[in-house]
């Protein structure tokens, strides 16, 4: 049924109804599940994620490598501290929170995987900054979380949601695209203008290859969340402004999937290419893996 | 363009799931899982081989402690896996890990276990093939193909005729819908496995009915994954 971004719109509009609406229906009739029980789940997956930020901007992250140093908390304490980044008080902190959660993860903390767990921090850092700025409700964030999930679902039916399959646009610029529409929602945008920030937010993480120094979901994916936060704000201020994107939103997927299926194979997960394959990245990748051997001795 | 593959909302905004990898973490957990399902209770002893990318990035991504933990019998968003080596010695679970070339055939993120409890022992394979989704894959030697995407039962018994019947007409009585059937057979040892999916879980009663027939060895209930 989600096979296409046009199809939701127009279903929205024909029903004159959000486009969270669309998709909840549409998951009551496939799964036979009501929809008290849809929404419980997909509050425990709220909950879950605001547990993740709070924990990750709490203290400094440990991660299984070391590699990242608790970048989160350090910024988190820096903006707080300053009150004078330049992104601006809402966009700052929903990059400190989008590190906060990979950073978690990356410490092996649980966290909702949206749509990937290396691009987990992205709808909760849009969605619990919304509502930090904007006073939404939880319930009104849960409803966000149905319209990104279709938009995610139109995403995975035309292209594909994984790294290794389509690079880093794939993961963390469909992440962007699904919390960009779902913020538009949110701040009372037309199901179009929520079409149009996916597109502009897509577009502007086209090619974007997935290079995870010594394979580990740490340098540069939390980072990269912190970017396709700062895509998603700008593609959501876009929208709402009515600025559009001259390529419909399918059509933008559909060029991420070619994208992908041309990707070289050592730009999609491998750790052979790009930042991964940097005289850098080599060398914290061996040193890594020496360290890892050293430990590889068993409990008996 | 694909057709939908009839994908949930919460495939998408989800799992729930104890970082860094859907893969190496949460599928590795799954495997634990399962494979202490199909044991029938926790093991003292627990060879656990590691193939491909599971031993050669597994360490960064805790695919040892997430295996450990399935072993424990917990699941992909339980916040204790970082801590199951601790808790493995707390329950009574000694394991040993060891890297080894099971072939290219292999799935890159495979696992072999050899569990044991006193005289019991079994050998367990199986792969994590993606979006924490998993494939157990040899059961004693046994090629077999076991996801956890269903209600699943798992009867070892004598080769010989009329067993599939014996089965499928107690389900029929039971109401019980299967959804896929398999059978593998060890020719030499005259032993075979049935796997089958169900719709609905299968009750007590009935598992305790299959152990009773003098050709069945033994009966496994294996839950469906959730999340």
């Amino acid at each position: 049924m989600f096979t296409s971004i046009q199809f939701l719109i127009e279903q929205a509009e024909k029903l004159q109804q959000p486009l969270h609406e669309i998709v909840i229906q549409f998951e009551i009739s496939s799964s036979g599940r009501t929809r008290e029980s849809l929404t419980a789940d997909m509050t425990r997956r709220l909950d879950t994620m605001r547990s993740s930020v709070e924990k990750g901007l709490a203290g400094p992250v440990h991660t299984l490598s070391s590699l990242s140093k608790g970048n989160a908390y350090k910024y988190y304490s820096a903006i707080n501290h300053s009150h004078n980044a330049l992104t601006g008080p809402w966009l700052s902190r929903a990059i400190a929170r989008a590190m906060a959660v990979g950073e978690v993860n990356a410490g092996m903390g649980c966290i909702v995987a949206t749509p990937t767990a290396g691009a987990a921090g992205i709808l909760p850092a849009v969605l619990l900054s919304l509502q930090e700025a904007r006073g939404f409700s939880d319930s009104q964030l849960v409803d966000a979380l149905f319209t990104a999930g279709g938009i995610g679902i139109v995403i995975v039916n035309r292209a594909n949601i994984s790294g290794a399959a389509g690079g880093c646009q794939a993961e963390t610029g469909s992440a962007a695209a699904m919390a960009a529409a779902a913020a538009v929602e949110l701040l009372g945008g037309t199901p179009q203008q929520s079409a149009h920030a996916v597109a502009l937010a897509l577009s502007n993480q086209l090619g974007l290859v997935c290079d995870p120094v010594a394979g580990l979901v740490e340098v540069p994916c939390i980072l990269r969340n912190a970017g396709a936060v700062s895509q998603c704000f700008t593609a959501v201020d876009l929208a709402m402004a009515g600025v559009e994107s001259l390529i419909p939103a399918d059509e933008v997927i559909d060029a991420m999937e070619r994208i992908g299926g041309r990707m070289d194979e050592r730009f999609r997960e491998t750790a052979q290419g790009g930042l991964a394959a940097t005289p850098t990245g080599r060398a914290l990748a061996q040193a890594f893996w020496k360290q890892a051997r050293g430990e590889n001795t068993n409990d008996l | 363009m694909e057709n939908t593959r009839g994908l949930s909302i919460f495939d998408i905004i989800g799992p729930i799931m104890v970082g860094p990898s859907s893969s190496h973490t949460a599928g590795a957990v799954r495997l634990g899982l399962v494979a202490r399902s199909i044991f029938g209770k926790q093991p003292d002893f627990a060879v656990i081989e590691l193939h491909g990318s599971f031993a050669e990035t597994g360490r960064g991504h805790g695919t040892d402690r997430a295996l450990v933990a399935g072993l424990l019998g917990m699941e992909p968003s339980d916040e204790q896996i970082p801590s199951s080596f601790q808790l493995a010695r707390e329950a009574g679970l000694k394991y040993i890990f060891k890297n080894v070339d099971l072939g290219e055939s292999q799935h890159p993120n495979t696992v072999h276990f050899l569990l044991s409890s006193g005289d019991h022992k079994m050998e367990i394979a199986g792969s994590s093939v993606g979006g924490g989704m998993i494939a157990i894959t040899r059961l004693d030697g046994f090629p077999v193909n076991l996801t956890a995407e269903f209600e699943t039962l798992l009867i070892i018994g004598d080769d010989r005729p009329g067993t599939i019947n014996a089965i499928t007409a107690r389900l029929y009585e039971e109401h019980i819908n299967v959804a896929f059937f398999n059978v593998s057979r060890d020719q030499r040892g005259g032993q075979a496995i049935m796997i089958i999916e169900t719709d609905d879980p299968i009750p007590v009663e009935l598992m305790e009915y299959f152990t009773s027939f003098n050709w069945v060895h033994a009966v496994r209930r294996i839950p469906r994954l959730k999340e």
